[in-house]
């Protein structure tokens, strides 16, 4: 905390100025409290639950049998390159001495000068940076979803790397790290722009490159296991809390705040995805409620920490029947082939959840945010400002870092043969199950 | 004369079609799952809005051959059994067969079944 400066300043960026209404906060600099450190302990371990075992049981649940393995893969080492890169530049980039509004320095490259005793508002600055890493990491593996079944493995380790250093970093630290978008006051609880609609977007982005998958359109691709993915929706919605929750980087009232409506908003958005779909296609389906659980979960996280019980049923519903129009209506119409629907899911779902933010923010939950049913709509425009730069520079980024893996790889896609013999056997020379 | 029997049915009829042929003195039966379909056509499954039409439908295939004399009753009973008036409840094929042989005593025809 020492390190950077004025103390009111930081908790304004990296606690998304929630801690703005807890008092105690402002005494905080040389001040732990174990209280708050022991949640956010919990709370990082929590967020680390969601990437390898969440979101690769999710992911890997829906993509086709023979792709299983390599779905499982991609997010394990997706976490695992994320992790290294954190420690080593990430958390530096992001959460370092600010350079313009742009970007953190590299003062804190491989932790440097961060000790056990390092203290970032009431919690050891390691626990902040880990809680952090972990939200790079499911950044990152949430672009996955786009693009399963077809790409390199190598070129998928390579992407992973680039990515997270080139535009993970940034935008966490324009968001929570002192840079411009917390200088205009973007209010993004836990990450409506930097993890959803960056990952969406640039999961869009790599879809559209890679091309479509082989029989898209015209082959059946079964879903391996809806059970799979419906634990991992499950364990996504457990870690949620930590992710939503842990956001407010103390164990307060705000944190409980953030617990309800991210609970409420998660099941509101299922029941709507089911009942749209159930009306629509007649079958109230599995997959269905899973997804719109985390449907719900996505649009709740930027508002988490800033909106009321009413909104969060509100927020809900809209991301249920968004979701549910994203992926079975729009994908279609557009005919781009997002595999499992990271962007119709995370790009769309984020993008209401920051925009409704702006709508329902109420300072009575967090005097650090006013939306324009309290009287502030300029806080629309600031969202909708911070939504379309995050869109944009992700997706320029994100082409860029593509075209360089490429060169650096020698191709993206799989070989047609091993796109067909399926992934796992061609790539890891493992199958998932072993069926008599 | 000996006559093959081969029934496409519906698998949660096997038991009662087994219990019927059990009745009239069958004494044995070669079963196994098979895929297909007839005028039922598959069914669709979505996901996620994508639409897929499964074309083939898990059914049970029964085998058995029969002394000619009761070939009629046979057909009749697995019809009963294998009944439910929807659409999918499957098809009997009747074709004659030359020869059977038991391969632990060499007893041949109808003997041998």
């Amino acid at each position: 905390m020492k390190k950077h400066g004025s103390v009111g300043w930081l908790f304004g960026m990296t606690g998304i100025g929630c801690m703005l209404a807890a008092p105690s906060a402002w005494a905080a600099d040389a001040a732990l409290n174990s209280g708050d450190t022991a949640w956010m302990i919990v709370s990082t371990a929590l967020v680390m639950m969601m990437t390898p075992a969440g979101l690769a049981l999710f992911y890997g649940g829906m993509s086709r049998y023979k792709n299983l393995l390599n779905t499982l893969a991609m997010t394990f080492v997706a976490y695992c390159l994320a992790s290294v890169v954190w420690v080593m530049w990430g958390y530096s980039l992001a959460f370092g001495p600010d350079k313009g509004g742009m970007i953190g320095g590299l003062d804190f490259f491989f932790f440097a000068g961060i000790t056990p005793a390092s203290l970032e508002g009431t919690i050891p600055t390691n626990v902040f940076a880990l809680f952090q890493m972990t939200f790079a990491c499911i950044t990152v593996a949430l672009v996955l979803g786009s693009i399963v079944d077809r790409m390199k493995f190598s070129a998928w380790v390579v992407f992973t790397v680039l990515w997270v250093t080139f535009v993970y970093c940034p935008i966490a630290h324009w968001v929570w790290g002192k840079g411009w978008m917390a200088s205009i006051g973007a209010l993004d609880f836990a990450g409506g722009t930097v993890v959803h609609i960056n990952a969406g977007v640039a999961g869009l982005v790599l879809s559209l490159v890679l091309g479509k998958r082989i029989g898209f359109g015209k082959e059946a691709m079964f879903p391996s296991s809806i059970a799979l993915t419906a634990l991992g929706a499950a364990l996504l919605w457990f870690g949620w809390f930590g992710f939503n929750a842990g956001s407010a980087l103390v164990a307060d009232g705000l944190a409980g705040s953030a617990f309800l409506v991210t609970n409420t908003s998660a099941a509101a958005a299922a029941l709507a995805w089911m009942f749209t779909e159930w009306l629509i296609n007649k079958k109230p389906t599995v997959l269905g409620i899973a997804s719109g659980v985390v449907a719900g979960l996505v649009a709740i996280t930027p508002a988490a920490g800033f909106v009321g019980l009413g909104p969060s049923v509100l927020i809900g519903i809209a991301a249920g029947g968004l979701g549910f129009f994203s992926v079975a209506r729009l994908k279609l119409k557009l005919g781009y082939d997002d595999s499992l629907d990271a962007f119709g899911v995370h790009g769309m779902c984020g993008t209401l959840g920051a925009l409704a933010t702006g709508l329902f923010a109420d300072p009575a939950i967090n005097a650090a945010g006013t939306g324009l049913f309290f009287g502030n709509p300029m806080q629309v425009v600031i969202q909708l400002v911070s939504i379309l730069a995050t869109a944009v520079f992700t997706a320029v980024a994100t082409l860029v870092l593509i075209y360089l893996t490429k060169a650096l790889t020698g191709g993206l896609r799989v070989e047609e043969e091993n796109e067909r013999i399926g992934l796992d056997s061609a790539i890891h020379g493992e199958r998932a199950f072993e069926i008599e | 004369m000996m006559k093959k029997v081969e029934a496409i049915i519906k698998p949660f009829k096997l038991d009662d079609v087994k219990e019927a042929l059990n009745a009239i003195g069958i004494q044995g039966m070669t079963v196994s799952e098979v895929k297909g379909y007839g005028r039922q056509k598959g069914h669709k499954e979505v996901y996620r809005g994508a639409e897929y039409v499964v074309d083939f439908i898990p059914k049970i295939k029964i085998e058995i051959v029969v002394a000619e004399n009761l070939l009629d009753q046979v057909v009749a009973k697995i019809r009963e059994a294998a009944f439910t008036g929807k659409i999918g409840d499957g098809k009997i094929f009747v074709t004659p067969v030359e020869q059977a042989v038991r391969v632990r005593t060499g007893e041949t025809g109808t003997d041998a079944i």
